[in-house]
């Protein structure tokens, strides 16, 4: 036989093998890409709430929990290249940057390094999968994972950052809040001349960010002209009327794009 | 770390990335230009003519073999070996080519299949992952997939140029291919496209087998043989 037997079901088992593990790191991509949306809703809450603290308490558990997936993650590929399944994982990762970066700008009014990202993904192993990959004849006890983050998927992650942003900014208008709008636009002008500097050296996708960043950019800035123009016109109080109404027309075209 | 700066660090990385792979597209044309070369060669086994000297044409194919190795050699040393999968796009296909010409050759030699240990020392590389530049399972069957198709061909120019007893052989050689594909899970992937390609030059050498039974003229050639 031209299979010669061994040689044949050596393949089967690394094809197995390689898919089976594609595909329980798809899962757990899935995992933190829900559980990352769903931090960003909350956090989205933070504009119109009083009790701000309780709600970025919430968003630590929530961004623990999602960590935890991450380890698996880790865990999963272990001693493997990590650009072999990258795309497996690469949606999610990017989902948890954008919700690790906007966590990071509510606290901090500014923007989350990529160190800062890999800072908070090195996971001890615990016992029970200790043995199991350290019997591969590693130091025991020095079981520290890692999880890089690729320069690339920080900089799609924060991409989208910029249309949580900009959302943002509509609804702490229509709070009453004349502060944030300008603060965001500020912001935001920075993150896009940083995306205009990369340009086209970036990956394809970037160049195609850009184009939603340009208009969640203009979004915010008529925002903030409205705020100027108006704001001298009309009383304090009524200003939230106008843009409680605003902010319904744009929510519809950034619903229909 | 204010904004600017951390995008000029992306940028930076982004051109460095960028750098390595354009390095890395120089010498892969170069591969792809010895490759054709090699099936240049190889591919006279087609014409009547051919069938005489396959021995020396093999001969010829492996000495560029060598010209192979040493590409791959200079692109090994083009990007840090644990990250292979980063750019395994730009290699993905011409090393699926070369799986094919080494298969070739290899079959033209002795009518059987190359294994993957032997592929990755043909063209000077390495089967396990761990060890270096190697050689995915997935391209290698990708390249045995195009053996089948190639094989096919032959079987119908054999008949043309009078050797009736090599789509037989041929034929056999193929089924046991086939048979062999099928008992792997290919997921919905590239692979599998291609070896859905597989059953039709199965279908186009038991055609030929077929048409060289009916006429008797498979016997004959066996009967040629054994005077």
């Amino acid at each position: 036989c031209i299979w010669c037997g061994t040689a044949y079901s050596v393949f089967q088992q690394e094809l197995d093998t390689k898919h089976d593990k594609y595909e329980r790191l798809v899962k757990l991509s899935r995992d933190i890409t829900i559980e990352s949306k769903r931090t960003i809703f909350l956090l989205h809450r933070v504009t119109s709430v009083p009790n701000v603290e309780e709600i970025l308490n919430e968003a630590n558990i929530r961004l623990d929990a999602v960590r935890q997936k991450i380890g698996h993650v880790a865990e999963e590929l272990g001693e493997d290249d990590l650009y072999q399944f990258h795309k497996a994982f690469m949606p999610g990762i990017q989902e948890y940057v954008e919700a690790v970066s906007f966590n990071h700008f509510i606290k901090h009014r500014t923007l989350i390094s990529l160190e800062e990202i890999n800072a908070c993904l090195v996971f001890m192993r615990d016992e029970k999968t200790e043995t199991k990959v350290c019997g591969r004849g590693l130091w025991p006890g020095a079981c520290v994972l890692t999880f890089q983050v690729t320069p690339t998927d920080y900089l799609l992650g924060v991409a989208d950052l910029t249309g949580e942003l900009m959302r943002m900014c509509i609804s702490s208008v229509g709070n009453g809040d004349v502060d944030t709008p300008f603060e965001l636009s500020n912001f935001l002008r920075q993150i896009h001349d940083g995306f205009s500097y990369i340009g086209n050296v970036g990956p394809y996708e970037v160049s195609k960010k850009l184009h939603t960043l340009r208009q969640s950019l203009g979004k915010v800035e008529d925002a903030c002209y409205t705020l100027r123009v108006r704001g001298s016109e009309i009383p304090k109080h009524m200003l939230a009327d106008v843009f409680s109404n605003r902010a319904a027309v744009l929510e519809e075209d950034d619903g229909a794009v | 770390m204010s904004v600017t700066e951390m995008f000029s660090y992306i940028q930076g990385f982004l051109t460095a990335d960028q750098d390595i792979r354009e390095d890395i597209r120089k010498v892969v044309q170069m591969l792809e230009q010895t490759a054709r070369e090699i099936l240049t060669i190889l591919q006279s086994v087609h014409q009547p003519s051919g069938f005489k000297d396959i021995p020396s044409k093999c001969l010829r194919a492996r000495e560029l073999f060598c010209t192979v190795q040493t590409h791959i050699g200079e692109l090994k040393t083009k990007f840090p070996v644990e990250q292979y999968y980063r750019f395994h796009e730009h290699w993905r296909f011409v090393l699926q080519r070369l799986t094919f010409l080494a298969a070739f050759v290899v079959y033209l030699e002795s009518e059987s299949l190359v294994t993957r240990e032997e592929v990755a020392k043909i063209l000077g590389i390495e089967v396990d992952r761990d060890k270096g530049f190697h050689l995915d399972l997935e391209d290698y069957l990708a390249g045995i997939l195009i053996l089948a198709s190639e094989l096919s061909r032959l079987a119908v120019n054999s008949v043309t140029a009078g050797d009736y007893g090599r789509p037989l052989r041929i034929s056999n050689f193929i089924n046991e291919l086939d048979s062999g594909f099928r008992l792997l899970n290919l997921k919905n992937d590239p692979l599998r496209k291609r070896y859905d390609g597989l059953k039709y030059d199965v279908k186009k050498i038991e055609e030929v087998v077929y048409d060289l039974s009916i006429r008797g003229l498979a016997k004959e050639q066996e009967a040629g043989g054994d005077k």
